[in-house]
């Protein structure tokens, strides 16, 4: 499988990254030799193989549902680019 | 008194508890080599002040007899880790002046034992690279040269701040990350020793996240003895991190000099790739007979479906980074740049702070992740990681304790010379790792000699889950046998 000019404006637009049409024909190139590259696991034979999705096999732990931690709004928001009384400001998103 | 930075983390700590100098000294020795080493651009962010008030706490509490294990030993941290009130970046330009209001718990437990944090390590953007050519900062250089020659080495990556900083006596140890090699590589770039333990081992909260099934933390430091003094005190259960394993710690230090009699040492024959050069080949021989003539026997063993790692590692990685990079929008932290609407303002934001290899990854992940390509790709890679396991477990159950391979397929390369070629070629000096994230286990990285022109080579060892131990035995074994490697100069002075 190979990207096409279109296909790579598309996963930019997916992964919110803005191209310029310069870029579009070098990321063409990279992206195609990286899926070129992972072409070869098209020849192995995993058929009734489980995909693995936990590196070490363990059990997810619970706890009480109950509230561990918070009440400093002003911390979580001091690093924000924008913000006002312990908000997030976002740029208007509904008319 | 010699020069206080040419000590061991373990020298260091003996020479402390015995009040040959005080834990001011040895800071103020280390800060003075890393103001003097700025050339090598490891530290992306020096914290003399702090570090010197940590120390004088430490003297005190040294006088009071409430001594930690790492009391007054200066270290750096990679710039990945979380540090409460002091700027962390990933070494990307969308954190921007990102100050973090909690330490990573990794961190917070060094400071706990008493260590001293000399200041922030640089890293390859987010840690995806591996040569420390994709930091915001600009590249790290090796102290390592080539014999005759002054063109600059990197120093690996992605943890490459730290190997520098390390193998120039620039901080006794450091604190790295791994996610296909990036503690291991650069460890075998730059002569020092450097472990990835099991998944699991370390906490990842308050760690930069890049994929998160394959991250680990672990040190670097320059000898096996260090770096299981380092392990000790990073691992252990944390209830903030649900992957964090309720497995008890050893102590990794007492297990040093255990020696490897009668264990069973795995060569995978797999690994014997095509095109290795001669000069990997007889190093890997001459471990093997290390580790022989101190009384393991080495057999061969097969994981056939290591060569496929790296494949399936390019698309794991990349998709839950895609994820797990999806946070850096410009609302929460970092820079913000506008744009027409929301949309454009998070593209442009993005556009504008990261990185092209991050991109390129973030790009890739969103790709093997959008419909109709999930199953062909993601799924796909995740089946294979699951036969690359099961290649290790038949290992290990055979009877296997401990398996060796050559940690890269050269020794280090020099500045600029692969960042702008095909994305791959970078991506194949992590082919003997990578296999070790996928499967969670735990791998050291040794020096074990020098190439023809003069740079250092490392063997890896990989073990069984949760037996970081053994790979401390052996990888002493290999340290005794092979000698300690440092650069010729310290031309960067």
């Amino acid at each position: 499988m190979s990207v096409d000019a279109t296909t790579v404006r598309r996963i930019a637009h997916l992964s919110r990254i803005a191209v310029s049409d310069a870029d579009v024909p070098h990321l063409e190139d990279e992206l195609n030799s990286i899926l070129a590259f992972v072409e070869q696991l098209g020849q192995i034979d995993v058929s009734g193989v489980e995909p693995l999705t936990s590196a070490m096999a363990m059990t997810m732990r619970l706890r009480a549902d109950e509230v561990t931690d918070g009440g400093y709004a002003a911390k979580v928001v001091a690093n924000a680019p924008v913000s006002e009384d312990n908000f997030f400001l976002v740029p208007k998103v509904v008319e | 008194m010699s020069d206080l930075t040419d000590l061991t983390l373990a020298e260091a700590r003996d020479g402390l508890r015995a009040k040959q100098f005080s834990a001011v000294e040895l800071t103020r020795a280390h800060v003075q080599a890393m103001e003097q080493a700025r050339a090598l651009n490891a530290y992306v962010l020096e914290t003399p002040e702090k570090a010197l008030a940590m120390a004088a706490a430490s003297d005190a509490r040294i006088a009071a007899g409430e001594a930690g294990p790492l009391e007054g030993l200066p270290v750096g941290v990679k710039d990945l880790f979380c540090t409460e009130g002091v700027r962390t970046t990933a070494c990307s330009r969308i954190l921007g002046e990102f100050i973090p209001g909690y330490e990573s718990t990794v961190t917070a437990k060094l400071w706990a034992d008493g260590a001293v944090m000399l200041g922030k390590l640089s890293n390859d953007e987010f840690a995806m690279g591996s040569s420390n050519e994709t930091s915001c900062f600009g590249p790290v250089i090796s102290p390592w040269r080539r014999d005759g020659s002054d063109a600059a080495i990197v120093p690996g990556g992605s943890s490459g701040g730290s190997s520098a900083a390390v193998a120039a006596k620039l901080c006794l140890a450091a604190t790295a990350t791994d996610t296909g090699g990036s503690i291991r590589q650069p460890a075998a770039y730059t002569g020092t020793v450097g472990i990835k333990p099991t998944y699991g081992r370390c906490s990842r909260w308050g760690i930069i996240a890049y994929a998160s099934s394959l991250d680990q933390a672990g040190p670097i430091a320059r000898t096996v003895q260090d770096a299981a003094i380092m392990l000790k005190s990073m691992t252990g259960l944390d209830l903030k991190d649900t992957t964090s394993f309720d497995a008890p710690v050893p102590d990794f230090e007492a297990a040093v000099k255990r020696g490897v009699k009668g264990l069973t040492i795995g060569i995978p024959k797999e690994y014997r790739a095509p095109g290795m050069s001669a000069e990997i080949d007889a190093l890997w021989e001459r471990g093997a007979q290390w580790l022989r003539d101190a009384g393991a026997n080495v057999v061969e063993v097969s994981l056939p479906h290591t060569q496929y790692a790296l494949a399936a590692y390019y698309i794991i990685a990349p998709a839950e980074a895609s994820s797990n990079l999806a946070r850096y929008d410009g609302v929460r932290y970092g820079v913000r740049v506008d744009g027409k609407d929301i949309a454009s303002m998070y593209e442009n934001t993005r556009a504008a702070g990261f990185g092209r290899e991050v991109k390129r990854r973030i790009m890739t992940g969103t790709y093997v992740l959008s419909a109709g390509y999930y199953d062909a790709y993601y799924v796909r890679a995740q089946k294979v990681r699951a036969l690359i396991k099961r290649d290790f477990d038949a290992a290990f159950a055979n009877g296997v304790d401990a398996i060796l391979t050559p940690t890269t397929p050269s020794a280090a390369f020099g500045l600029g010379e692969k960042i702008a070629a095909d994305p791959v070629e970078m991506y194949l000096s992590d082919i003997f790792t990578v296999t070790v994230n996928l499967a969670g286990l735990p791998g050291i990285s040794v020096p074990a000699g020098l190439d023809a022109q003069g740079l250092p080579l490392g063997l890896q060892l990989i073990g069984k889950p949760f037996d970081e131990e053994t790979l401390f035995a052996a990888g002493e074994v290999i340290e005794q046998a092979a000698g300690r490697f440092a650069p010729a100069a310290s031309w960067w002075r």
